[in-house]
């Protein structure tokens, strides 16, 4: 394997609250190759977003101490200075947010948004970025491209918009992309083409992508690694097909389960009730002691569960370059659901 | 509410909004201070004629344009009156006249401003440009004409002031409504038969309330101000009743040689005027929804 | 299932005008919305309308319910002509037809607490009476969607997601209705709620005989909730029909789209399924393409399409109709200018 675009180890986030200290992100360590996509999954309040936000520099200083190491093309982005920090956004790293309208700004041109970035990161002249510009927004598949160099944000539509908050992030060729929920608000046909246009352009440029999302569907199409967060944590990780062809963690296997699934045919015309988590998920002021997910777990039994957190133990999988990990005392691997029968408040 | 076995629902909030807004604003010290100094000086209102160590016209012709002293703290003023008793009595009528004023506008405009926001089309435009009508007309000519018609008095003066203070309430409303009538929550409940008096009253107005309560008190501030000065302009309140904007007409003259005719009821009148203004800046912060659920969110 | 039809909307047509400010207000132009619906929900069934965002399946949804005004077609609840239905009878409709807002957030007011928010069709239908009567049936709605009946003073803020959708469906049901509108109840929520959401809609649906219709761009979702589906394209229905049928054999190249984008968590499928991609964006409903709607994008696009407004027709499985010149051309030649007279 090739060196890592991204390497993440330990990382822990603790936010001030009025309601005292939440610890949001507890230990999470992953990396990314070159041209690899890691898909983050949670539900909200895993502490998925945070963690990308907390490793660009881009939490309220006041409130977040953010500790470990985050070694971007083996640099530190935790300990680096605030103006070299910005330097590598741009060329380091690109972000795509799941609202193309807060990281676009309405009263500039598409163009001047563009060409101010490409400046602001190398010695190019108005003209020659100007065309750049031109030239990623037909990447991104934008139809005419040079006549929206001169429309602002709110002349196109939501998937223009995200091709083109898209285009920006790629504009200086980043080792790596972070998308967080980026296809989320749009539509599945032009999430189909926003996916399409990633997977593309990652594997000309071999960009390292961290895409964070809560849809196992878009997992499924996009990544080669998964990484499951819960109550802060990494619950699971593996090999896409690890994951979910294989889950392991409780917490894993009732996502999967209640999502109701297109390819999974009605038996005997009765369609079953869909398999559920039950409870809310912890808040980040008040975890449980012992394993995070222990007060919602359907298949607790393990003495430990109450009082020990499980450590991310590797299972089965024989490739140890890509080792499926779990963290879980649950030994059972066939049962992991409630039953839906059961009803909850 | 009885509370019997077997079914333990209550229809009452676990806490009231009410409390849960006091609590906040006594978490703001400024915005305390200014409420605690304001109620103070309701009690001097209400309380006056005891306070007060002498009459408001007791004329004392021994003692006249005496500097501030044991006897008289404030000093006293060309005919001997006692300007603490004076400032003491005057305060009554600033914040009557305030409090009146700014009910009636409160009323009319809120209103006027409820009416339009809800209901849009030719109803806004109506009623919102003969409110920039109104609003556009000179506020102390406005002023003088009530005055001319109805005559002098502290009710007339504070209807003049009132008519004044319309249009501005008419547009914070408006504006208020306009974001809240499109909430979900008032189509939700529409969606289950609400008339729109039921809308306006249960579900529009008390969300549209915070601009309008911040409103309230920095007009409060404004209507003391404009009871003073149209005092000072000999058209509100009539000598020889004491008021502070009359006071301070009364000592202009003796600027240079007894400064404390103008100084202390002027100092009343900043006083009040800056508590008001305060408050409505703490109320603004406090009833912040936003602000709101990041401190009481762990009241459960 | 029974013939009988609930809700049934015929050429059903909602216009807004968009743009000129002023005095005059006179529209610079004219937002098809709705345009030209025909739709039969029959009782007792759960109908899935889905659709991409823009298409109309929301504004679809209020105006069965007169919650936006129609500007021509017909449509009847029940029997009873809908158009026009003012007072007394407008609010009898209120009660016996119910909306499930998308956020839940936004859809509870923050000032009421959740026995306000869930009593109000009480109070507003005179439903029983009396504190004592009104606080039982607030619990029993309360204990039906899955909430503590304990919960009825508390005030929104203090409650997830998942449980203030609960609160909204709580308020929807409290008139017992016959109709349940559910517009993309679930898309605001986490997955794992999601399903407890679902599985509840679908647990009231048969407790109570309710009728549904389930408005949702999540064809999974619809596809597992629902009895029948229509699938909306730029304010028209382009196909009905079984869901198994309109899910697996879908006949229309737009609904053929639609589910072939549609991710999987199944990363062996996702990798060998051919995506059918969609070129360009869904135009405007102000500048509605003549002919067929969807043909600036079909990949099957031909002759007739330009200038042939297809109907929809009887293909594939029984009781499915795709609006699509594939299967013949059927339909009215976009000649004149259609819709010109909007009765209001």
């Amino acid at each position: 394997m090739t060196a890592p675009v991204l390497e993440v180890e330990d990382l822990r986030v603790r936010l001030r609250t009025p309601r005292g200290p939440a610890d949001v992100v507890n230990g999470l360590s992953y990396r990314v190759g070159a041209g690899e996509t890691v898909a983050v999954v949670g539900e909200s309040g895993s502490g998925k977003s945070v963690s990308v936000l907390a490793l660009l520099g881009l939490l309220p200083a006041g409130i977040a101490t953010v500790t470990g190491r985050a070694l971007l093309q083996g640099e530190d982005l935790l300990t680096m200075a605030p103006e070299r920090l910005r330097q590598v956004r741009g060329p380091g790293a690109g972000m795509v947010f799941q609202d193309p309208m807060t990281s676009l700004n309405p009263v500039l041109t598409i163009g001047r948004q563009i060409v101010e970035g490409i400046r602001a990161h190398g010695d190019v002249d108005k003209a020659a970025a100007r065309r750049r510009a031109a030239e990623l927004l037909g990447e991104v598949g934008l139809p005419d491209p040079v006549g929206a160099l001169d429309r602002y944000p709110h002349e196109l539509s939501g998937g223009m918009r995200q091709r083109v908050v898209i285009a920006i992030a790629l504009s200086n060729s980043p080792a790596l992309l972070v998308a967080d929920e980026a296809t989320t608000a749009l539509d599945v046909t032009v999430q189909a083409q926003i996916i399409d246009l990633v997977e593309k352009l990652q594997a000309e440029r071999g960009t390292g992508v961290v895409w964070i999302t809560h849809d196992l569907g878009v997992v499924a199409g996009i990544a080669d690694r998964v990484l499951v967060m819960y109550g802060g944590r990494c619950v699971e990780d593996g090999t896409v097909d690890d994951v979910l062809e294989n889950p392991v963690h409780p917490y894993t296997r009732g996502l999967l389960g209640a999502l109701p699934d297109l390819a999974r045919p009605a038996v005997g015309g009765v369609v079953p009730d869909l398999a559920t988590v039950p409870g809310v998920p912890p808040a980040p002021t008040d975890l449980p002691a012992g394993c995070v997910f222990w007060p919602r777990c359907p298949v607790r039994g393990d003495a430990r569960c109450e009082t020990e957190q499980p450590p991310l133990a590797v299972i089965g999988s024989a490739d140890v370059r890509l080792p499926h990990r779990a963290a879980t005392w649950c030994t059972d691997r066939t049962s992991g659901t409630e039953s839906p029968a059961g009803g909850f408040r | 509410m009885t509370a019997e076995v077997g079914a333990p629902v209550s229809l009452r909030p676990a806490t009231p909004r009410w409390r849960e807004t006091l609590g906040l604003l006594a978490h703001n010290p400024t915005a305390a201070v200014s409420a605690l100094l304001l109620l103070a000086l309701v009690l001097v209102a209400i309380f006056d004629e005891t306070l007060a160590p002498q009459g408001p016209n007791e004329v004392d012709v021994a003692a006249r344009l005496e500097s501030p002293s044991g006897a008289h703290p404030f000093g006293t003023d060309d005919l001997g009156r006692d300007i603490l008793s004076r400032v003491v009595l005057g305060t009554g009528v600033s914040l009557r006249v305030g409090f009146l004023a700014v009910g009636i506008a409160l009323l009319i405009g809120t209103g006027i401003g409820l009416l339009a926001g809800f209901y849009g089309r030719w109803i806004d435009d109506a009623l919102m440009r003969l409110m920039d009508m109104l609003f556009a007309f000179p506020a102390v000519l406005l002023a003088i004409a009530v005055l001319a018609v109805r005559g002098t008095g502290w009710g007339n003066t504070a209807l003049a002031i009132g008519i004044v203070y319309i249009p501005v309430f008419a547009r914070v409303t408006r504006a208020s409504v306009l974001g809240v009538r499109e909430e979900v929550y008032v189509r939700a409940s529409r969606s289950v038969g609400a008339s729109d008096w039921r809308l306006l009253t249960r579900h529009v107005l008390p969300n549209a309330a915070p601009p309008i309560i911040v409103q309230t008190s920095i007009s409060l501030a404004f209507a003391v101000l404009a009871e003073a000065a149209l005092s000072f302009l000999g058209l509100g309140t009539q000598p020889p009743d004491p008021s502070w904007g009359l006071m301070l007409a009364e000592g202009r003259g003796f600027i240079d040689l007894a400064w404390w005719l103008a100084f202390f009821p002027g100092m009343a009148i900043f006083l009040t005027v800056l508590c008001f203004n305060l408050l409505g800046d703490g109320l603004r912060d406090v009833l912040d929804p936003k602000q709101r659920t990041l401190m009481a969110g762990g009241g459960r | 299932m029974s013939g009988d039809v609930l809700v049934s909307a015929r050429g059903l047509e909602v216009h807004f005008p968009v743009g000129g400010r002023g005095f005059r207000r006179k529209p610079a132009g004219l937002l098809r919305a709705v345009d030209g619906v025909d739709l039969d929900i029959h009782r007792g069934e759960t109908l899935g309308l889905v659709g991409e965002s823009g298409c109309g399946k929301s504004t679809l949804g209020n105006a069965l319910l007169r919650l936006v005004p129609t500007t021509g077609g017909t449509l009847t609840f029940d029997g009873t002509d809908l158009t026009g239905l003012e007072g007394r009878r407008l609010k009898e409709l209120r009660r016996r037809a119910g909306m499930v807002f998308q956020d839940p957030f936004a859809s509870l007011d923050p000032r009421r607490t959740v026995a306000q928010t869930v009593g109000e069709p009480l109070e507003v239908h005179g439903l029983r009476t009396g504190k004592r009567a009104r606080a039982d049936r607030v619990a029993e709605l309360l204990e039906l969607v899955g909430l503590d009946p304990g919960v009825a003073g508390r005030y929104p803020h203090e409650f997830s997601g998942g449980q203030r959708q609960r609160v909204g469906i709580a308020r929807a049901l409290a008139g017992e209705p016959d109709f349940l509108v559910c517009d993309e109840a679930i898309a605001s929520l986490d997955v794992s709620v999601q399903a407890q959401v679902l599985n509840l809609l679908r647990r009231l649906q048969r407790q109570l005989g309710l009728t549904l219709l389930f408005i949702s761009h999540d064809l999974s979702a619809v596809r597992h909730i629902s009895d029948r589906i229509a699938v909306m394209y730029l304010g028209r229905i382009v196909e009905v029909g079984p869901a198994r049928a309109v899910g697996t054999d879908p006949q229309m190249p737009y609904t053929q789209a639609l589910l072939s984008a549609v991710p999987l968590p199944h990363p062996k499928l996702e990798r060998e399924r051919k995506r059918i991609v969609l070129t360009g964006d869904v135009p405007s409903p102000a500048a509605v393409p003549s002919g067929c709607r969807f043909r600036t994008r079909c990949p099957y696009a031909f002759e007739p399409c330009d200038d042939v407004d297809p109907a929809l027709q009887s293909v594939g499985a029984p009781g499915q109709q795709a609006a699509c010149h594939l299967h013949g051309v059927v339909g009215a030649p976009a000649a004149a200018p259609e819709g010109v007279t909007a009765t209001p």
